[in-house]
């Protein structure tokens, strides 16, 4: 029975917010591990129009402030960069992802618990604005499935 | 010259020819030979990686590498305010401990931050609990961290970003054995059950 519960609510979770020309899908963060006040979330963007576009920012209500990251492997070295933007061409789908590319929570106010939810609002140089609801998994999920837990 | 000794010399030159080409392939397979020794003998010397160290536990108590002797080490170097790599790795080895089962009794994880400044024994004990109850997270004077990282040859670095900073760090994960001395190593994102495999044959063959 908890099984079935956990994919009901793993069904809600990667649920699809389509803006005129732009697709998200599958908004997950991990919980915040401890006392960090630093979160990441993940989500999959679509440009389903003909023109190019941008994601330019984003905002969470959860958050002081969200930035836009790209972890790199450089041999053995992780580094962490910041993005000013993000291209999204005509037709192309951009994937979050943990090791790659990442929208970084700072100022995490409350904890972020699993199971719980907020909204993240993307911004686009074409003017859009794209709110979606983002699902907590565990602080070291890997993606929006069930997660290992202790 | 009489035909018999144009014969004659037309076989030494064919004697020395197949003699050359028997030289030619001794002095490969001994070239090779002496190839294979010295990379045999790189493999079981003592590689420097890994040694002592003096460094402070999630509970606020000095540790030294002797702190861990008979247990089989993971030593991973990352920092807590990182959202994205050090959660993917500490989860990693979470799943590889869940993996090992009975075997994961013997192996102790050890989470070095490279930020001191801002990570506190508390912190650190918070933040590796979340993955697995049984990562310790280890902490110390700035002056300790870079004698630890050095030791394990780790390189990191404080990044600015804007009024606050980000580190760069190794993403590798050190196996070290009961007796202290390096045995294996993982990759950034080294499948976990390539991980799980390498330390079962590993602790299993310490065992047998």
């Amino acid at each position: 029975m908890k099984i079935v519960a956990l994919l009901l609510a793993l069904l809600c979770a990667t649920s699809t917010v389509q803006a005129a020309d732009l697709t998200v899908r599958d908004a997950w963060a991990r919980a915040t591990a401890g006392q960090s006040k630093i979160g990441s979330a993940y989500l999959t963007l679509k440009n389903t129009g003909a023109t190019a576009d941008r994601l330019v920012s984003a905002t969470a209500p959860v958050a002081g402030a969200v930035e836009l990251h790209t972890s790199i492997q450089d041999g053995d070295v992780m580094r962490m960069q910041k993005l000013d933007t993000i291209d999204l061409a005509p037709d192309a789908t951009v994937e979050f992802k943990p090791s790659g590319l990442h929208i970084m929570l700072v100022d995490v106010a409350a904890p972020l618990k699993q199971g719980a939810r907020f909204p993240l609002t993307l911004t686009f140089a074409s003017g859009q604005n794209v709110t979606v609801e983002v699902a907590v998994m565990g602080p070291g999920a890997s993606g929006p499935t069930v997660t290992h837990q202790h | 010259m009489s035909p018999e000794a144009q014969r004659g010399l037309k076989r030494a030159g064919l004697i020395l020819l197949i003699g050359g080409g028997f030289l030619a392939v001794a002095l490969g397979i001994g070239w090779v030979q002496t190839q294979r020794s010295a990379q045999t003998a790189a493999d079981t010397s003592p590689v420097p990686i890994g040694g002592p160290f003096t460094l402070m536990d999630e509970n606020g108590q000095a540790v030294t590498d002797q702190t861990y002797r008979g247990k089989w080490l993971l030593v991973f170097f990352g920092f807590t305010h990182c959202p994205d790599v050090c959660p993917t790795a500490l989860n990693d080895i979470a799943l590889t401990l869940d993996q090992l089962g009975p075997l994961a009794a013997s192996v102790q994880p050890l989470f070095v931050t490279v930020d001191p400044e801002r990570d506190t024994p508390e912190i650190v004990k918070d933040y590796t609990d979340a993955f697995h109850p049984s990562i310790v997270g280890l902490t110390g004077t700035p002056e300790q961290i870079a004698d630890t990282a050095k030791t394990y040859r780790v390189y990191f670095k404080k990044v600015p970003q804007g009024d606050t900073y980000t580190m760069d760090h190794s993403g590798i994960t050190y196996v070290m054995a009961p007796d202290g001395k390096f045995a294996a190593h993982f990759s950034p994102r080294t499948p976990i059950d390539t991980m799980a495999a390498k330390l079962r044959g590993l602790i299993s063959g310490k065992k047998s």
